[in-house]
């Protein structure tokens, strides 16, 4: 099948929204290093933040074969709304209830993400879902552990995360914030749509945390929180972008 | 939940004054376990260090990243350290060994000699 300039107009915001996520989420799960709760999880969390940026990369690289700038441009050069990331990613690491909750949620999307791309017709980005299958295998059983152990933990532990689920999950479901060409995309089987995605995910975590004994907010009476994947972003944002292109401001030819 | 970093760095757009840090109190630590890592399939596992973990699922998460990050691994076992049984120091001396017993050696066998006879037969052929 021949793309389309809308079919390729999707594409690109596909990989954007990913890219991004991906980076900034990299990002902010990177400000543990040297916080951690032990040098063992210090020393896991910082590597699994490390690997998120490490596949913003094989995103922005495709996205460069596209016709967009090089990867460093693309990253080091916008304003938070040129962003597409979800505000789920965005915001500051908090404690570590709000930073586990959110790499439980967000690595399992990324996880069913990247397993729906596996097959897809885009055959480069295929290939990249493939190549990271088992590095985020190990990000979503590292996220199932800590999630499942935190709930048997005790009083404090268990309400501390259950509270964490309930703030987190509308944030959460603006992952799944439609694009504008989701029927292009599933029409040519580029990806199958934030919709399924949704779904899929709701099917894997939901199941997951009862099964830990939490209780899952309702996804009806939940306002997902929107806007991300088309540059509307929380107050947060704009300062990690700050912090993150210091370097590259000042030098953009900085080599090291 | 309060959104709020532990890290000064962090949190610029303070949005949330009511911050509270949670204590560590006293010194304490994890038990250990003991990482093995087996490197292909069907060889043996080896002894690669040891990780501090509340429980043995977490130990495994911890031993994947400290010691399998950047080499290639297939298999990992995670052992707690207290259920490992040692031998003292002080009776190291069990494992000396008289030089009369040299015929014990694995030298002492004439096997190479065919070995290397059945080898120069072979690939002749």
């Amino acid at each position: 099948m021949e793309f389309t300039e809308k079919h390729v107009e999707g594409l690109k915001e596909l990989l954007y929204k990913m890219a991004d996520d991906l980076l900034i989420i990299g990002h902010r799960n990177s400000e543990w290093t040297g916080l951690g709760p032990m040098l063992e999880e210090d020393i896991a969390f910082s590597s699994m933040a490390q690997d998120k940026i490490g596949q913003s990369l094989a995103l922005f690289e495709l996205l460069h074969e596209l016709g967009e700038s090089d990867p460093d441009t693309v990253a080091f050069t916008r304003n938070d709304n040129q962003f597409h990331c979800s505000q789920l990613v965005e915001l500051p690491i908090g404690e570590y209830d709000f930073s586990m909750v959110r790499h439980f949620f967000f690595d399992h999307a990324e996880a069913i993400r990247f397993e729906m791309l596996a097959d897809s017709v885009f055959e480069p980005l295929a290939m990249v879902a493939r190549k990271f299958k088992g590095e985020i295998k190990y990000h979503t059983m590292h996220a199932d552990i800590f999630m499942q152990k935190l709930a048997a933990g005790g009083e404090e532990s268990f309400s501390r995360m259950q509270n964490a689920i309930n703030e987190t999950f509308g944030l959460a479901l603006g992952m799944f914030e439609p694009g504008k060409f989701e029927a292009e995309l599933i029409e040519a089987g580029i990806f199958g749509g934030e919709a399924e995605l949704q779904q899929r995910w709701l099917d894997k975590v939901v199941p997951l945390l009862e099964s830990f004994g939490y209780v899952v907010p309702k996804v009806e009476s939940t306002e997902p929180a929107f806007g991300g994947r088309h540059g509307v972003h929380t107050p947060h944002l704009q300062p990690l972008l700050d912090e993150m292109t210091e370097v590259f401001s000042i030098d953009p030819g900085a080599d090291w | 939940m309060i959104i709020k970093s532990l890290d000064p760095r962090i949190d610029r757009a303070a949005l949330d004054d009511e911050s509270k840090v949670g204590e560590l109190s006293g010194n304490e630590h994890f038990q250990t376990y003991e990482v093995f890592q087996q490197v292909k399939r069907g060889t043996h596992h080896q002894h690669v260090g040891n990780v501090h973990a509340p429980n043995a699922e977490m130990a495994m998460l911890f031993a994947k990243e400290q010691y399998c990050r950047r080499g290639a691994a297939v298999n990992l076992w995670v052992v707690k350290t207290a259920d490992v049984f040692v031998t003292e120091y002080q009776d190291a001396d069990i494992f000396e060994t008289t030089e009369d017993k040299l015929y014990r050696d694995p030298n002492s066998y004439k096997v190479m000699d065919r070995i290397n006879a059945f080898k120069a037969r072979t690939s002749k052929v």
